[in-house]
């Protein structure tokens, strides 16, 4: 397992895009993310690993602060994005959310057509004046999203009736649309099959020549092929973060080495 | 592995044979498959019992007995003056009209040969409807320039005339009623043969008013109709947009604590609460508190919506409820706000339960008849409402108001015209949920 296809992928920048400082997170009474420092850099691919049930979701939607939604989750510590404390007072949520994008793990189109499914996102946020532009961003979206070829015949079909890889990198094109800054991502490939997950992870090495990319996987070889950082989670905990390589080929912790050899989790 | 430890051989049965078991199983299912078929047929055989008994009484009352007579309008009782001045004109009230018809109809009866023995001159006259007279003043008031000329009309025959050709008068029960004579049926026969008197469609059902307990073939659901229109309008415009902002509010943005659970049990309440409640309430806020006039659609309205209300709370919220929350997620997640989240993505999807409810709601007003009793819409109302918005304000009736009214009444005419009214209201009420299903057909959507 040790031995996977590594691309050998240089980190640009190593200036610091999101930092977590002791993070905690409950649901009620449940623990669900203990004492989290992580510090994830710019213009990089950053993979969570680890168990389910460890809360590499949970963490990943404090980062766009998606647990506001929830009425029994409670966030402790601080989150900076670029500097500025995203759970300040001052910090309007909506204003975050287009800065920060989310692919969910089940692909969740709106009921509309294609086209408005990209559109939306530029629409609200005004990133676009005339119907020529949302044109253009639809497109690009799409493009990058890597399904313009599969459905440029259709746009006006609803999204909903594309099947579920369709979906996911529609969903995919609709969060980069509105260009965000960083994207997350929870677990997107789940749904998709082998060359559907090749398209996306091509993607997502797109993608990080300009957003921070984090994302959730199961999956340790797609983790090793895509990410330059990779973090391990187990029981709330962050165990280990680093160099992708590092963690997966000299693994400080013991209980990292366990899970990525298929031991524990 | 499992071959090594010896199992009891299990009896090999043949498929093609039913062992007990399922022999049970089978049997008990098809006993309550024969239950449920005995409780459906139970239903339907009520429902047909109850269509067959309204419709059998009520289908007559859109027929209805005409005579068709020529008026000789002499100026001498009309426009003494002469000149057509309707203040003078207006004094000769329906008395001095009552017997131009009488002999209008002794022109036409000889005119046609008619000879009936013992016919009096009072049962010629009786022969159409008491409310000709008013039908004809009515006509040369509005038509001076005709006094002095003949005019062709067609008046109502007398209820029992018309009653003779439904089947509910007889030679035999006009023996004994004073309100009608043999003679005066065979006089109908006669005219029927002469063409005098015709049998057609009801209009005057649909667009006259309430009449008075002698003159059931006057009586109609005109104003019913109009009072029940303008209730079920306010009902809409008032109901709708309250319903619907109240569940979203409670739905999407209030927090789950107490407070929204205590106002959540109490809507619950407020669907099971009897409707008379609501008439009461709306007796003591509205007529007695607010000083708005009695009978008038806008109480009726308004004390409809009071009860339609939580119906569409709870329809909208149930529709709601059902639209996934990955839609919200995906909304928020790409930055809209919660606003636009719903009213972008989750309201469209939940607008067929919204029509849906409404429309289920409103049908539920337009029976109702408990509350508008207590609030004076059960009054006698011949005058129609005014045009809206003042004719909100103006004296009306409803229709289930004015089946219980007629209900109420002694002449069995009346029976045949509630019967009718209720036909009517049930054609409103089931075009009304067809209304509903087609709109959830045509806007149902699938994720
Ligand atoms: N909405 C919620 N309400 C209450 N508890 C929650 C909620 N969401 C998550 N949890 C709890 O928080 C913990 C972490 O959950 P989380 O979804 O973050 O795990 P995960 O690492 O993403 O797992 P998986 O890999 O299966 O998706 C779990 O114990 C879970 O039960
Ligand atoms: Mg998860």
């Amino acid at each position: 397992m040790n031995n996977m296809l590594m691309s050998e992928k240089k980190l640009e920048t190593t200036q610091t895009k999101i930092s977590a400082k002791d993070v905690n997170v409950y649901y009620g009474d449940t623990h669900a993310i203990k004492d989290v420092n992580v510090e994830i850099p710019e213009k990089t691919v950053t993979a969570f690993i680890g168990p389910s049930g460890c809360g590499k979701s949970t963490f990943l939607r404090c980062i766009n602060r998606m647990n506001d939604t929830i009425d029994v989750c409670r966030v402790t510590g601080d989150i900076l994005l670029d500097a500025e404390d995203i759970y300040d007072k001052r910090v309007d949520p909506v204003q975050l959310r287009a800065k920060v994008g989310m692919v969910f793990q089940k692909p969740n189109p709106f009921p509309k057509s294609i086209y408005d499914n990209v559109a939306y996102g530029p629409r609200i946020h005004g990133l676009a004046k005339t119907k020529a532009e949302i044109d253009e961003i639809v497109e690009k979206s799409l493009r990058r999203g890597a399904i313009w070829d599969e459905v440029k015949d259709r746009l006006h079909a609803p999204g909903t009736g594309l099947s579920g890889g369709q979906q996911q990198r529609l969903c995919i094109a609709r969060a980069v649309a509105t260009e965000p800054e960083v994207l997350l991502m929870d677990e997107p490939c789940s749904a998709l099959d082998p060359i559907a997950t090749a398209q996306v992870e091509e993607l997502i090495d797109d993608l990080r020549s300009r957003y921070s990319v984090v994302i959730v996987t199961h999956s340790m070889q797609q983790a090793a092929r895509v990410s330059q950082k990779t973090a391990f989670f187990h029981l709330g905990n962050l165990v280990e973060f680093g160099d992708t390589s590092d963690i997966f080929t000299n693994p400080s912790d013991s209980r990292t080495e366990s899970y990525i050899t298929g031991r524990i989790g | 592995m499992s071959d090594a430890t010896p199992q009891a051989p299990r009896k090999s049965s043949s498929l093609l044979s039913v062992d007990t078991q399922t022999q049970k199983r089978n049997s008990a299912e098809n006993r309550f498959k024969n239950y449920g078929l005995i409780a459906v047929m139970a239903g339907l055989l009520a429902l047909v019992i109850l269509l067959t008994s309204i419709l059998n009484n009520g289908l007559s009352s859109f027929q209805q007995s005409f005579v068709t007579i020529e008026v000789e309008l002499p100026e001498a009782k009309l426009d003494k003056s002469g000149t057509r001045d309707l203040t003078v004109m207006s004094k000769v009230t329906t008395f001095g009209y009552a017997p131009l018809l009488t002999a209008a109809m002794q022109a036409v009866i000889e005119e046609n040969g008619v000879e009936i023995e013992g016919l009096t001159k009072k049962e010629i006259g009786g022969f159409v409807s008491k409310d000709s007279a008013a039908q004809l003043r009515d006509f040369v008031l509005a038509n001076p320039e005709v006094v002095g000329t003949t005019q062709s009309f067609t008046f109502l025959a007398n209820g029992r005339i018309d009653g003779y050709y439904k089947g509910r008068v007889t030679a035999a029960s006009a023996e004994l009623d004073k309100n009608v004579s043999p003679a005066q049926l065979q006089l109908a026969d006669a005219l029927l043969d002469a063409g005098v008197l015709t049998n057609g469609f009801n209009t005057g059902f649909f667009t006259k008013g309430d009449a008075s307990g002698q003159r059931p073939e006057a009586a109609g659901l005109g104003v019913a109709i109009l009072g029940s229109l303008y209730m079920m309008i306010v009902v809409l415009c008032l109901a709708l947009p309250i319903g619907v902002a109240a569940s979203i509010y409670l739905e999407e943005f209030a927090a789950k604590n107490r407070f929204t659970d205590l106002i959540e049990v109490n809507i619950a309440n407020l669907a099971a609460v009897p409707s008379i409640v609501f008439g009461i309430l709306g007796l003591a806020i509205f007529i007695n508190f607010a000083g708005l006039p009695q009978s008038a659609p806008i109480v009726g309205g308004l004390v409809l919506t009071l009860m339609t209300l939580p119906t569409i709370i709870i329809a909208t919220r149930a529709s709601l409820k059902s639209v996934p929350p990955s839609i919200r997620q995906a909304a928020l997640g790409i930055g809209a706000s919660k606003m636009q989240s719903v009213f972008h993505h989750v309201l469209p999807l939940a607008a067929p339960g919204i029509l849906t409810g409404t429309i289920i709601g409103l049908a539920q007003a337009l029976g109702e008849t408990a509350p508008l009793l207590l609030i004076g819409m059960v009054a006698f109302v011949k005058e129609f409402p005014g045009a809206p918005p003042e004719g909100f304000f103006d004296p009306a009736s409803a229709l289930p108001v004015q089946v219980f009214n007629w209900t109420q009444r002694s002449d069995p005419a009346f029976v045949e015209r509630a019967s009718g009214a209720i036909i009517v209201l049930l054609v409103f009420l089931i075009l009304m949920n067809a209304i509903a299903v087609l709109l959830r057909r045509r806007f149902e959507r699938r994720w």
